[in-house]
């Protein structure tokens, strides 16, 4: 290049350094036929300024400074390439730093002419044409899964959703009701979860697994794993039949593996989680199944109509190729045993575990009543913050959902029990949602529903008790306080096995193992990859709003992709 | 009465010595009393524990010498193991004490100690706390 350009941006925001001197360094460098300061050059005048000033001089490289390239570039090098150049004959340059006006001028002039360097060595990438395969793997059938699904489906692009567990709903679909309108989820969820079964541009994968994923935005390659359910879905018609007959009772993980009285949560060892399922088809657990563990049995196989039990079905592997990626693993919580001062017993649940039994179609049919003895509690403590905002044993961030649901809960409760009584400890309210502030006066002054500000101490049993142990730092007294049930708002963590997801997929994530985005303002729905995109709590704590919001921002990114018949990828030309 | 808050106050030649010898930033409290939920020894203090820290943090140092608390503090280290922010509480209140003997105030006066009182006392906490209580 012997015929470069350099503007050097300087708007308001940037006054910090001393431009004259910057400029006048520059332009005695080699090559450099034209240097000068500019004003606002990411705004469209400043634009024209520079696509004219390329054409007079006859520019063939151009440098530009600006504040931030990564969200700038794109549109300076459009301006570029409308003046003629080809994008690797420009540069931009981040020159802004934090010291005094000296250094930052002379850290500048360093900075530009390192960037003249790398400008004057650069080559023309690698560009390769890639047809886009208009088809789009989804992982996780929770509500972002879904929600994404559904957008892309009705887009008319083929869907392949993968789930882990045996049903899509994910977590949203054990919940009572949902804040802040309390409808249920087997209300407002399940005619979602109907849809994505019966849409005939969607085929999910439930009970699968990602095995490994190639390629690249256009055209990933994808190894599915299908587990072993030995049971034949195909033949299966979903009658249930089976499960009727089938003699072990098993904790059951769809309920959290709660041990209510009389083995209420309980399932067989053939099981679906529950009636609403979609696909509505069972498996068989290994672990506990009597033909697997004993030899003998095999109830079901007379009970099923169809023929469908298969105890030597095996593990199958099926290959598709996609163009597009949405990531929706969602989240887990953080387990009750991490927290040492607060005792594990039947009796403090965890949130999960208190909504199955709260929720209408869960194993109480919505009876509120004590895991230990069956009996209903008459008070109720909810603890906020458990692991959440605790850099020194848990996590150090807030996991934004859990004032809400605690409170949400704590309503419920009250219109189960009239008599009962509710506390909740608190350290912050943090209700930012549209119509949540609103809710949580509303359980105060309507449902009796007690805050008392003060992180928790110790929880114990004590007898027939659990024995809490807090403060209300707003009167400087302590509080002891022995209830029947206490319910404890763990933090959120990514799901399980999240890092190896993101390693297959080679996204980026942060270092708990949410997955990053690529801005976390202007790009929140975009991965580390081009071609893959993440909706819901994969990528951090959020409600279900929030969560549906990102799984249509999602689905729009693809359809965007999709909309054009190839991408253009580059790559970095080598000498 | 209003406490008075100021840039003097906050950044106080009190805050900055409690900070430095007990190694500890007060600010990273952020009180959400797990200190004063768990302390064994709350039953006898007139202000909790979370309330000394936040006067700390404010720079209010009469108001902490007013209170008994730091000296009812047993140095169980219950609140520094369970804070969530990581702050050694049990070493902010040994400052505090600290800072209060090297004043060389005559915290008790040793003649009006009532006989009865001095009879009850074992001898080696009147010696430990003179030496604590006396300039
Ligand atoms: C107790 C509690 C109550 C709540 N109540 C409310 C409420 O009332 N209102 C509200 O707005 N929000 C509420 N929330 C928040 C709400 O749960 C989330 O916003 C929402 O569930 C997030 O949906 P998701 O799809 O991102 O994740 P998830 O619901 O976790 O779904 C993720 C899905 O992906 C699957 N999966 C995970 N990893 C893989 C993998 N590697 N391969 C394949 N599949 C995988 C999982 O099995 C799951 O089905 C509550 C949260 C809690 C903890």
């Amino acid at each position: 290049m012997e015929r470069i350009g350099v503007f050097v941006c300087h708007c308001k925001l940037m006054a910090y350094m001393d431009t004259g001197t910057v400029v006048e360094a520059i332009s005695k460098k080699p090559d450099v036929v034209h240097a000068a300061a500019y004003e606002d050059l990411c705004l469209a005048p400043g634009l024209e300024q520079v696509k004219d000033t390329i054409k007079n001089e006859k520019l063939d490289g151009v440098l530009i400074t600006s504040c931030s390239p990564v969200l700038h570039q794109e549109v300076l090098r459009q301006a570029v390439t409308a003046a003629g150049l080809e994008a690797h004959q420009m540069q931009a340059v981040d020159i802004r730093s934090q010291n005094g006006v000296k250094e930052n001028t002379e850290r500048a002039i360093e900075a530009i002419s390192s960037a003249l360097d790398k400008l004057k060595a650069s080559l023309p990438p690698v560009r390769t044409k890639v047809p886009i395969t208009k088809k789009v793997l989804v992982i996780g059938g929770g509500i972002a899964g879904i929600r994404a699904s559904l957008d892309i489906a009705d887009g008319g692009y083929e869907v392949i959703l993968v789930e882990r567990t045996h049903s899509i709903g994910g977590h949203m679909i054990q919940y009572s009701e949902t804040f802040p309108t309390l409808d249920c989820p087997q209300c407002i969820e399940t005619p979602l979860m109907t849809d994505t079964g019966q849409h005939d541009n969607i085929t999910i994968y439930a009970y699968s697994e990602i095995e490994e994923v190639t390629g690249s935005i256009g055209k990933f390659k994808v190894k599915i794993r299908r587990k072993a359910a030995y049971v034949d879905w195909d033949k299966c018609n979903g009658c249930l039949m089976c499960i009727e007959k089938c003699p072990p009772r098993v904790l059951s993980e769809y309920e959290r593996y709660l041990d209510m009285p009389k083995r209420q949560a309980h399932r067989r060892a053939i099981w679906v989680p529950h009636a609403q399922a979609v696909p509505m088809r069972p498996i068989i657990d290994k672990d506990h199944c009597l033909y697997f563990t004993k030899g003998k049995c095999r109830v079901c196989e007379q009970a099923c109509p169809s023929k469908a039990i298969d105890f030597t079905q095996q593990e199958s592997f099926v290959e598709i190729e996609v163009g597009a990626i949405v990531v929706a693993s969602g989240f887990d919580l953080m387990p009750k045993s991490a927290i040492k001062e607060y005792e594990l017993d039947k009796d403090i649940l965890e949130g999960i575990e208190f909504e199955r039994i709260l929720c209408p179609a869960g194993p109480t049919a919505g009876k509120v009543i004590r895991p230990s003895d069956g009996r209903e509690p008459k008070t109720v403590a909810f603890i906020s913050c458990c692991g959440s905002r605790d850099p020194e044993h848990g996590v150090p961030y807030c996991s934004k959902v859990c004032c809400m649901y605690l409170v949400k809960m704590a309503l419920l409760y009250m219109h189960a029990v009239h008599d009962g009584q509710t506390f909740i400890f608190y350290i912050d309210i943090r209700t930012t949602g549209k119509g949540y502030e609103e809710f949580v006066q509303r359980a105060v002054t309507e449902d009796n529903v007690l805050y008392l500000r003060g992180k928790v101490s110790k929880i114990f049993r004590d007898g027939d008790k659990i024995k809490v142990w807090g403060a209300d730092t707003l009167t400087g007294k302590r509080i002891e306080m022995a209830v029947d049930l206490v319910v404890l708002g763990m933090a959120m963590l990514p799901s399980e096995g999240v890092k190896e997801l993101a390693d297959k997929l080679g996204i980026a994530t942060d270092e708990h193992g949410f997955m990053v985005e690529l801005h976390s303002k202007l790009r929140p729905m975009e991965s580390s990859v081009p071609g893959i995109y993440l909706a819901g709590c994969c990528q951090g704590p959020k409600d279900i709003q929030d969560t549906v919001a990102q799984g249509g921002g999602a689905a729009s990114k693809v359809l965007a992709l999709f909309a054009q018949d190839e991408v253009i990828l580059e790559e970095a030309a080598v000498r | 009465m209003r406490i008075e808050i100021s840039t003097e106050t906050l950044y106080s030649d009190f805050v900055k010595k409690v900070e430095a010898i007990s190694e500890q930033t007060l600010i990273s409290c952020y009180q959400c009393g797990k200190c004063s939920a768990g302390c064994p020894m709350c039953f006898a203090m007139d202000l909790l524990p979370s309330q000394i820290i936040r006067l700390a943090q404010l720079g209010l140092e009469d108001d902490i010498a007013k209170a008994n608390t730091i000296w009812i503090c047993a140095s169980c280290i219950t609140c520094s193991v369970r804070c969530p922010k990581g702050v050694d509480l049990a070493r902010v209140m040994e400052a505090l004490r600290l800072i209060t003997s090297r004043k060389n105030i005559d915290q008790v006066q040793i003649p009006e100690i009532p006989k009865e009182t001095i009879a009850q006392l074992p001898q080696v906490a009147m010696v430990g706390g003179f030496r604590k209580l006396t300039a």
